[in-house]
Formats: C-alpha cells, structure tokens, sequence
C-alpha cells in the first residue's frame, strides 16, 4: 500500500553498541547492538532528541540505550500530530539559531543553544517526558543501583534491608531486632 | 455484604473510604447501623497493588484535574497534581506510610498558646487531649501501632541507621523506629512486615493497616455495609427543615443515581469534601451547603514540608525497606526562640530511582541534578513536617472554568506560604543538613514540597458556630444529621502525620452518630 510505504520512507532507525564500560546493562541484554525503529521521526530527528536528552540529564556512563527509550517514547507521543508538530520545530529551532547542524557543534556550544530554548514547550516536553522515562526501567534500574519490584522477592527483610555497616549499628531500643 | 434500597430513608451514607470513611462505617456496622459508603475509585487488593511507582500511581491516585494558585511551590511545580491523595477503595490509606503519632495538649490550644499571630486564622479545637485519649488508644489498638499495646518497633533500615548516626552526632536524643500501623510481628490475621519498600505503592504484605483489609471487610462481615466502588458523589440534598435528605452521586456507568439517608458523612479527604458541599449550594444555603460562616474551604492546611537527600561515600540504599523507618521528635514542640511558632518532626522517607529526579529539583534538569542521581545507591533522605497556620484565604473554590469529566467544577487550590511556615520550613533544611553533614554527607539537597499527601482543615471544627462548619463531633452547625469526617474537621493542623488524629476520631464519631439516632435526635 502507499501510504505504508510513504509511511516507512519517513520513519527512521537509531542504533547503537553497548558500551563495555555498562556492564550492569549488558547483563540483562540479549545482545551489545541495539537498535530502534521510529515511526514518526526521522533517524536525524530521533538523534537530534537522544543527544538533546543527553544535555538535559547527563549521566557521563549511562549507555545511549537508555536515552533511546527516551526517544522511543516521544516518538510514540509523534503519533499525535499536535505533537509531532511540537518536536519537529523544536528541532528545526535548535538547527535555526545557529550557524550550521545542531548535532554537529560542540557540545559546549550544544549546551548553550539548549540553555536559550529551556522555556520553551518542546523543551519543557522532552524534560518532562525523560524525567519519567529515562529513570523509570530496567536498564536505568540497573545502572543507578536501584532494585526495583521486590514482593516477588521477599522483600528486604533478607536481602540487605540493614547491611549497612559503615556506621554503628543503632542500640535495640531505637531499632529493634528483626 | 449488603445491599441497601436507593430509597431506604434509614440508612447512613459515607462519601468515601479511606481513613475517616472506612472506619466510620465499620464502627456504625459493629453497632447496628446500616451503611451506605459512596466510593469514587475502584477495588483493588493486596494482590493487584503493582511494586511500581508509576504504574501504582495511575492505578490508585486521584487523578482527576484540579488547578492550584498561590505562592506555594507546588503552584509551579505540580500545577494540577499539587495533592496527593488516592481514588479507591481505602483511599489514601492504602499508598499512607503509617506514621502514627498523637496530638500533643498544646496543638489543641493553638490560639491560646500561640498567641494572636499576623495573618493567621488561628483557632483552638473545641476538643482537649484529654476527651480524645480513650480513642487515641481504639485508634492505636485497631491499627496495631508499633510502641503501643505491647507490640516492638520495627527493626531500622539502612536509611535509618545513617538517620540515627546523624541525628546522635547533633544532639537528638529522641530518634527511633517510630510509632507505625505496620506490623512487627503478625497481628490481626495480617503478616508483620517484609520490608518490601513500597509502603507508597499499596503494601503487598498487607502488613500495614490500610482500611481496604482492615475495617471495610470487617464492617462487610456484618451485613450491614453496602459498599459501592466506582460511585463518586456530586451533591448533598436537603430537605425544607434544612436537614440532609441523600446523596446524588455518578453510578459505575456514569448514570446520576440519588441515593436517600438518614445521616450524610463526608470524608472525601479535605479537597473533595469542601467541594462537594460548595458544588451543593441551594437557596436555602447559597454560599454552599453548611456554609453560613462562610469557612467551608477555607484554613486550608497541609503541613510545612521539605526533603533533604544527602550522598555519601557509602552505600545506604535507602529504598529497601519502610518509607518512613525512623522520627526525630526533638524539634516538635512550641519554642518561639527559634523564630517560629509550633515545630515540625523529622522522619525518613525513601523515594525509589523512577520518581527521584521528579522530585529531587522540580522542573530542574542539568548536572546538578543527575550528579546526585548519580549517586541514587549512596543516598539517604528524611522529610521535614511541621504544623502549618491556618489562612483564612488558603482555600478550596470552585473553579467554574475547568470541569472534569462528570461536567463538575475542578476544585482551585489556593496555599500561600505563611512567613512562619518558611521559617519553619529553613530551620527544618538547617537541623536536617546538619544530621547527614555530620556524619560526612558529599552532597545535600534540599528540596521543596512534593504534591501535598498530608490535607486538613477545610470544614474545621469550632466551638463558635461562626469561626467553623463543625462542632467537636464533625457534627455540622447548621445541618444536625451531617458530619464531617475526616481532616477536613481539624481546627488546627498539628505536628504530627494527621492519620491517627481522623481515626480516632472517626471512633468517636460513630460513637455519637449512634447515640444521637438512639435518641431520635437526627
Ligand atoms: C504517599 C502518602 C504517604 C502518607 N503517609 C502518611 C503517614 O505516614 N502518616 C499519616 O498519618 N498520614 C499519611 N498520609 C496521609 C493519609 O493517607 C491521609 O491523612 C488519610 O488517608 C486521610 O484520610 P481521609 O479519610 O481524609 O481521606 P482518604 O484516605 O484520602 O479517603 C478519601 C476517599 O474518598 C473518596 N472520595 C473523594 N471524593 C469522593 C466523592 N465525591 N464521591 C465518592 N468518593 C469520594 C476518595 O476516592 C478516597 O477513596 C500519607 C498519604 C500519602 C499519599
Ligand atoms: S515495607 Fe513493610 S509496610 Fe511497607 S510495603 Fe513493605 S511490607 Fe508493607
């Protein structure tokens, strides 16, 4: 059908390798490559939104698979048009105010051109959408340390609730004994 | 289970299920009376509460809209979520963290005590500790607070032990497990608790009391409770004389249902509960139903608050096991001399990885925010909360612009600051920096208010019948067969977590209800 195929034409792929320094993440992958498919952005578009995340939520180590579920959730937010609108000139902003690509400056000048836009809705819509997003997974899970659902688990009680041992351990009148 | 006819003129209804309006109906089923409890949200159970912070709060939080003003944070931060309370069966008792504390002698005397402070609506409760303490002591039974009744603390958690190092090396004396309705051992038919961790996302244990396994199947087993989840009131009727008639409220299939009563209770929690009686204004009650004094949705209250997270060179892990897992108590009581009137405690509290940088800086974003997620394993946090003042203009209106999805007016939520609450809410930032300062904290992070969990005093009680909507039985002035029965009814907000306050009263409440129908008095 036509409008399947006019529709793959304007969809994109963002891919990317795990990096070895994410080994919490490659354990729970099934492969280092990763890929996403897009259905409303293009691959430009989608990369221009990942690096954008990056900038706003720097983690230096947190492998660009976690930033792509960022992506990934925008992009199905894309399927309305109101939206899609919202990102793609949010995206030609950041190319308009400069001398060239966005996404090929520096990352300093990168910045400074995120810092003029920071009250705009399109920013404000990425931000908010990572604040969720880029924290609320497996991977994220992983990485920051966090252990996520535990009933399944038994809870704490004997996984650690108080293995805390570089301080002293409270008297039992203020913590009682399990 | 029951089931009461939508013309059975003898029955009582309660809006609402969570705190006040779980353990009201209880209380009137164990003595006789047949209730009718309306409850907006649906039923859920300890099997179907979801170790996700996210997905829980879609599926248990109120989420219906409503639009806020006022120099609060909470205005800018979280616009139309600046409370968070919950919409279903049990409501806010099922995502509560248990934190269970008494009201003090002077927090009923905070008019006199006080003294008359500038802009501030202040008011004592007509009501002393002494009338209340028998219920204080139902109230802690019923819910199995540990440190009452025989029954041990819970043991602390690592966010506890860097609390209590902390607190040792500045000085305070007083810091522990704290009184919770979470069980340390097994108790009531329910098991003591696994330190899940998810105290906020419905506990999956049920080792903390929550009116959704407690009182409301307790109150089902008496065939007296006619329970009706998915039924959200719209408007109080009343009759000629000016006494409450029934309840209009939206079936499960959004048809308008009128349901009769003898005795109309409201704990809706104290933003629905001063809506739903503005939204039932009439000729004969034009600024609102039991609104002659004009205080329905005023008083606003919802506690001076703060978080401070700190990072350490350590792990804490501070999400594994109870939310709250520790008080200090030290600053809670009345000492002017630190430039402010009443006290705030402090108490840990855990937020997990997917809500951190929601509210760690809200709205924030950059390096100084994900440096201390960056830490998230290595980090410990505790929450300021102290009494706010009453102001008069602090309130709850009907926002005539906005309408939810039943074409009912949202309700605005008007909170400024008091200057007291600010310099509360610094000295509770000093003292609880100085507690992870102390033990070598690398980063701290002060952080304003989250989304209000802790709401009061908009229908507050009065021994004057012009300063308040309720007399010292929730009983309203000027309507004798309706009650108000949850925080809505405190005179004063208090420094303490307000649960255990709108049980016992809920206790007495019913106590009177049913004395009150012996005597044919309503
Ligand atoms: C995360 C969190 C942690 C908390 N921790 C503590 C703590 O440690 N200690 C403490 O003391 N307190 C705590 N609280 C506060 C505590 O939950 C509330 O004080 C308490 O539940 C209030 O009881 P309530 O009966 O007034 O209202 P709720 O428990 O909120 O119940 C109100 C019910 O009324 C229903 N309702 C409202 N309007 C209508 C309508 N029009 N028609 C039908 N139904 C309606 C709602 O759906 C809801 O189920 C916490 C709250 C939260 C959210
Ligand atoms: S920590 Fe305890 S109270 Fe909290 S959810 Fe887990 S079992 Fe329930």
């Amino acid at each position: 059908m036509t409008t399947r195929r006019a529709f793959i034409r304007t969809s994109g792929t963002i891919a990317g390798v795990l990096s070895l320094s994410s080994t919490s993440i490659i354990a729970l992958a099934p492969a280092r490559a990763w890929a996403l498919e897009l259905d409303a952005l293009t691959t430009v578009q989608g990369q221009t939104l990942l690096l954008l995340t990056r900038h706003i939520f720097p983690h230096d180590t947190l492998d660009d698979a976690v930033y792509a579920l960022v992506v990934k959730d925008l992009d199905t937010a894309a399927a309305d048009p109101h939206v899609a609108k919202l990102l793609v000139d949010g995206i030609n902003s950041l190319d308009a105010t400069t001398d060239g690509k966005w996404l090929d400056l520096s990352s300093e000048r990168q910045l400074q051109i995120v810092e003029s836009i920071a009250s705009d809705p399109f920013f404000e819509k990425v931000r908010s959408t990572a604040v969720v997003s880029l924290y609320n997974n497996e991977l994220a899970f992983a990485h920051f340390g966090y252990e996520g659902s535990s009933f399944e688990k038994g809870g704490y009680l004997n996984r650690g609730f108080d293995d805390l041992d570089w301080l002293p351990p409270p008297p039992v009148e203020a913590s009682p004994q399990p | 289970m029951a089931t009461h006819g939508n013309t059975d003129t003898s029955v009582v209804v309660i809006v609402g299920s969570g705190a006040g309006g779980g353990t009201l109906a209880n209380e009137l089923c164990q003595k006789g009376v047949n209730v009718v409890v309306l409850e907006a949200g649906a039923r859920e159970s300890t099997g179907t509460f979801i170790n996700d912070e996210w997905a829980s709060f879609e599926q248990l939080a109120w989420r219906d809209r409503r639009t806020s003003s006022g120099s609060w944070r909470l205005a800018t931060d979280f616009p139309n979520l600046p409370v968070w309370v919950c919409k279903t069966v049990g409501g806010s008792t099922t995502h509560w963290s248990g934190c269970s504390l008494r009201m003090r002698e002077h927090e009923f005397n905070a008019r006199r005590v006080y003294g008359d402070i500038d802009g501030a609506n202040l008011l004592d409760w007509p009501l002393s500790l002494g009338e209340l303490e028998a219920f204080y002591e139902s109230a802690e039974a019923k819910m199995g607070v540990t440190r009452t009744n025989g029954i041990p603390g819970l043991p602390g958690n690592n966010n506890f032990k860097v609390f209590y190092n902390g607190a040792k090396r500045v000085g305070y004396d007083d810091c522990h497990t704290g009184r919770l309705a979470i069980n340390s051992r097994p108790r009531d038919g329910r098991p003591a608790c696994q330190q899940l961790g998810f105290c906020s996302q419905g506990c999956k244990t049920g080792a903390k009391w929550s009116t959704l396994y407690t009182e409301i199947p307790a109150a089902q087993a008496t065939g007296r409770l006619d329970l009706r989840p998915g039924c959200h009131a719209s408007r109080i009727e009343h009759d000629k004389t000016g006494k409450v008639t029934g309840v209009i409220y939206f079936d499960p299939n959004g048809n308008e249902q009128r349901q009769l009563a003898r005795v109309v209770c409201v704990a809706g929690n104290a933003i629905e509960t001063p809506r739903l009686l503005l939204m039932s204004e009439s000729s004969q009650f034009p600024d609102g139903l039991a609104n002659g004094s004009g205080e329905v949705g005023r008083n606003y209250q919802r506690h001076t608050t703060g978080t401070v997270y700190a990072t350490f060179n350590e792990p804490v892990h501070m999400y594994r096991g109870a939310t709250v897992a520790g008080i200090i108590s030290a600053e809670s009581d009345h000492r002017p001399e630190r430039g402010f009137a009443a006290g705030y405690q402090l108490e840990t509290v855990s937020v997990g990885l997917p809500s951190i940088a929601s509210f760690l800086d809200p709205g924030g974003w950059g390096r100084k925010v994900t440096e201390a997620i960056d830490d998230y394993a290595n980090m410990a946090a505790l929450w300021i909360i102290g009494e706010d003042l009453p102001q008069s203009d602090n309130r709850i209106t009907l926002n005539d612009n906005e309408k939810d999805q039943w074409g009912l007016p949202v309700p605005n939520i008007h909170y400024d600051d008091h200057a007291n609450d600010i310099a509360m809410r610094n000295h509770g930032f000093r003292q609880g920096s100085a507690i992870y300062d102390a033990i070598g904290a690398r980063r701290i992070i002060q952080s304003p208010p989250f989304p209000s969990t802790h709401n009061m005093g908009t229908c507050r009680m009065s021994e004057d019948p012009l300063f308040g909507v309720v007399n010292k039985w929730g009983q309203a002035h000027e309507v004798p067969n309706l009650f108000i029965s949850d925080g809505s009814q405190f005179t004063t907000s208090a420094a303490v977590n307000p649960t255990l306050t709108i049980v016992a009263l809920a206790i007495r409440q019913a106590d009177w209800i049913a004395l009150e129908m012996g005597r044919r008095t309503i």
